[in-house]
């Protein structure tokens, strides 16, 4: 299970380790094959499981490899930059979600960056919020960004505990686990791909767990979900910035340890 | 108790019998297991038993057990005896313990969890309700806060009776004691922002400066106060300044000293006759001990969400001081430990860093992110072999601190 390979949509394939890096192929990266600008969306608003983790794994997991990451942070009374390479939004309660969609309609930037072939990485609050409409304070239906096709509404009960899924062989991430609180269910449309199959716990409420289409990609696995899922850090780089090499695996211990701690700690 | 139903009378005595079991066979202190015995044989329990007394119910996110023993503290001025629940257990059952256990109180003190708010003012009919804080925690089981300070709003707005001491400084609070019809508003600061950008009236997005904060499109705005925690002084409602100088460390107990002398200023307990009793209290329920193990000087602090972590990395002895951080995941703890990515670590870099706890794990990959050089410890007394002869601060949340405590022998 260590250093799992990531194969970028497409023909691409990593090299082997100790190949120089593929020369950088033209598109969004305007500043060369080691600069990538990392936009995290919204924290004031959707930001409320330690979301902040996932940008930290994100720069931690490109500066090993060498590419210099640049985080920034968007308020939402600030306009979301079209020049992203990944853009990153967490979960949040019910009124800051709904403000959050509010704005982000109005703000038009991060749908001209999906549309511009940006990665968007969202979580729990902010994966309902790409969707064409989620549950509102009582459960009314509100207006999502459309950038991926999937509608979510208020579910039963809350899912509220670990979670684990299988992710879609097509992305060749390993096994998911984290943890999820929320009440939505999420239906997917025709346009996107269920992100893996869940194994313990809720996800989507169908059986299935997240959703991606081309470089955006929704999941309930909330907060850091990158943290426990290196394997899903890799492939929103790879996406955004061509194969990766390996990492030492001193480098991954900590996470591997708790990796493997937490899917040990889940039955079945 | 003379007054009280036979049936509420032997409840009580049995109840008391159970606690005393309780704490003689070494299970825990004995405050939960008598009201839970207690409220078996009569459910009234509690609402008896608070009948006739001037009650003071005090609730937070942060800081509730604190602010209880100091208000606790302070109300001792009118010589009288307090009720109080000090060790925290603050549901119905410890409520009903505390009562039980000072019959001819005149007077209580009680912390209550925040979800349990609105059913505790129905059934103790407090004078005063002091609200403090509300951010982040356990989320795993609360419900949003959001939510939770709907439903103070909603209980506050059908008891005009009850009078309320509130935080100014934070807007979830502001909104909820805006629901009562009487409030001491004390400015008593908010160091954790990170819940409340949205406004709780309208939903917008709110505005901060210098001044406090206000909503960019409806009406909602910071009230005026009357009391204020200015750095290490508090100033009262009629401008007189003192010198807090607790023993208790720290903004955030600055901060729960001024709303307990709100509090016991509406009880008619001057300042000046309150502050010298503030002062005494040096440790609450085993928070701030201090005691030697093993040749090291240890000091507890519990924090059990991201602004608790906040609040007690400000009072850690200053680098090079070593600190353990101890962290579970046990259902008193919430399950779930995203919100150890909520805590900025690198105010620790330069001092040695242990971690320990169940989820000690979470607890490296997340200074490993912030670039912190940590070691791993076994347990308390494996942390404690680790770090030359001095003091050692010990960070830890719910669970692992009740862990630290028993191995250290519930020294208080």
């Amino acid at each position: 299970m260590t250093n799992p390979r990531h194969r970028a949509p497409g023909p691409a394939d990593p090299g082997p380790a100790g190949e120089p890096a593929a020369p950088s192929r033209p598109g969004r990266r305007r500043r060369g094959s080691s600069h990538l600008r990392l936009v995290w969306v919204y924290p004031d608003l959707l930001s409320t499981y330690g979301d902040r983790g996932n940008l930290l794994v994100l720069e931690r997991r490109a500066r090993l490899r060498g590419i210099d990451a640049e985080a920034v942070s968007v308020n939402a009374d600030e306009p979301v930059p079209r020049t992203g390479d990944i853009y990153l939004m967490g979960g949040g309660e019910d009124l800051p979600q709904i403000l959050a969609a509010r704005r982000l309609r109005a703000d038009g930037g991060l749908a001209a960056a999906a549309r511009g072939g940006a990665v968007v990485f969202a979580v729990c609050a902010g994966y309902q919020v790409l969707g064409s409409e989620f549950g509102g304070t009582e459960g009314e239906p509100v207006a999502g960004l459309e950038i991926l096709d999937v509608r979510s509404g208020r579910g039963e009960r809350r899912g509220v505990g670990e979670i684990v899924a299988d992710v879609d062989p097509e992305l060749g991430v390993p096994r998911l686990t984290g943890f999820e609180n929320h009440q939505g269910v999420t239906m997917l449309g025709p346009a996107v791909r269920p992100l893996a199959r869940v194994t313990t716990g809720v996800g989507n409420g169908d059986g299935t767990e997240g959703a991606y289409a081309g470089k955006v990609l929704g999941t309930y696995l909330h907060g850091p979900a990158l943290v426990r899922n290196p394997g899903l850090a890799d492939l929103l780089l790879t996406w955004a910035a061509g194969p990766l090499p390996p990492l030492d695996p001193g480098e991954e211990e900590w996470a591997r340890r708790l990796r493997e701690e937490r899917l040990a700690a889940v039955p079945g | 108790m003379g007054k009280l139903p036979l049936r509420a009378r032997l409840a009580t005595t049995v109840a008391g019998a159970a606690g005393r079991v309780s704490r003689l066979s070494g299970r825990g202190d004995g405050s939960v297991i008598g009201g839970v015995v207690g409220l078996r044989m009569e459910p009234d329990l509690l609402r008896l038993l608070a009948a006739d007394r001037q009650i003071v119910l005090v609730t937070a996110t942060n800081g509730k057990t604190t602010t209880t023993r100091l208000t606790a503290a302070a109300l001792g001025a009118l010589g009288q005896e307090v009720a109080s629940n000090a060790f925290g257990a603050n549901m119905e059952a410890g409520l009903a313990s505390a009562l039980g256990r000072a019959p001819n109180a005149p007077f209580a003190v009680l912390e209550v969890d925040e979800r349990y708010l609105p059913a505790m003012i129905e059934t103790t009919r407090p004078k005063v309700v002091a609200l403090l804080n509300l951010s982040r925690d356990q989320m795993d089981r609360a419900a949003e806060i959001w939510l939770v300070a709907r439903r103070w709003r909603e209980v506050l707005g059908r008891h005009p009776e009850v009078h309320v001491v509130a935080n100014a400084d934070d807007p979830l609070i502001a909104w909820a004691a805006g629901g009562a019809e009487r409030v001491t508003w004390v400015a008593a600061g908010q160091r954790w922002h990170e819940d409340s950008w949205c406004c709780p009236e309208c939903g917008s997005h709110l505005q901060r400066d210098d001044l406090g904060w206000r909503c960019g499109e409806c009406n909602f705005a910071r009230p005026a106060t009357r009391w204020v925690l200015d750095g290490e002084s508090v100033v009262d409602a009629g401008g007189r300044v003192r010198e807090l100088s607790l023993a208790l460390p720290g903004r955030a107990n600055r901060s729960n000293a001024v709303v307990a002398l709100a509090v016991a200023d509406f009880f008619g307990v001057d300042m000046d006759q309150a502050l010298p009793r503030l002062r005494e209290v040096t440790s609450v329920a085993g928070r701030y001990t201090r005691l030697e193990r093993r040749g090291r000087m240890l000091r507890l602090l519990l924090a059990k969400n991201p602004a608790g972590w906040l609040e007690a990395f400000d009072v850690l002895e200053p680098a090079p001081a070593p600190v353990l951080l101890a962290v579970n995941a046990q259902g008193p703890d919430g399950k779930d430990t995203s919100w150890l990515w909520d805590v900025d670590y690198r105010v620790l870099r330069g001092r040695p860093v242990l971690v320990t706890g169940e989820r000690r794990l979470d607890l490296a990959v997340r200074l490993e992110a912030d670039q912190i050089d940590f070691t791993l410890a076994e347990d308390i007394d494996d942390a404690v072999d680790r770090v030359p002869p001095g003091g050692l601060d010990v960070v830890a949340n719910y669970t692992a601190f009740q862990q630290i405590r028993t191995t250290l022998g519930r020294a208080q």
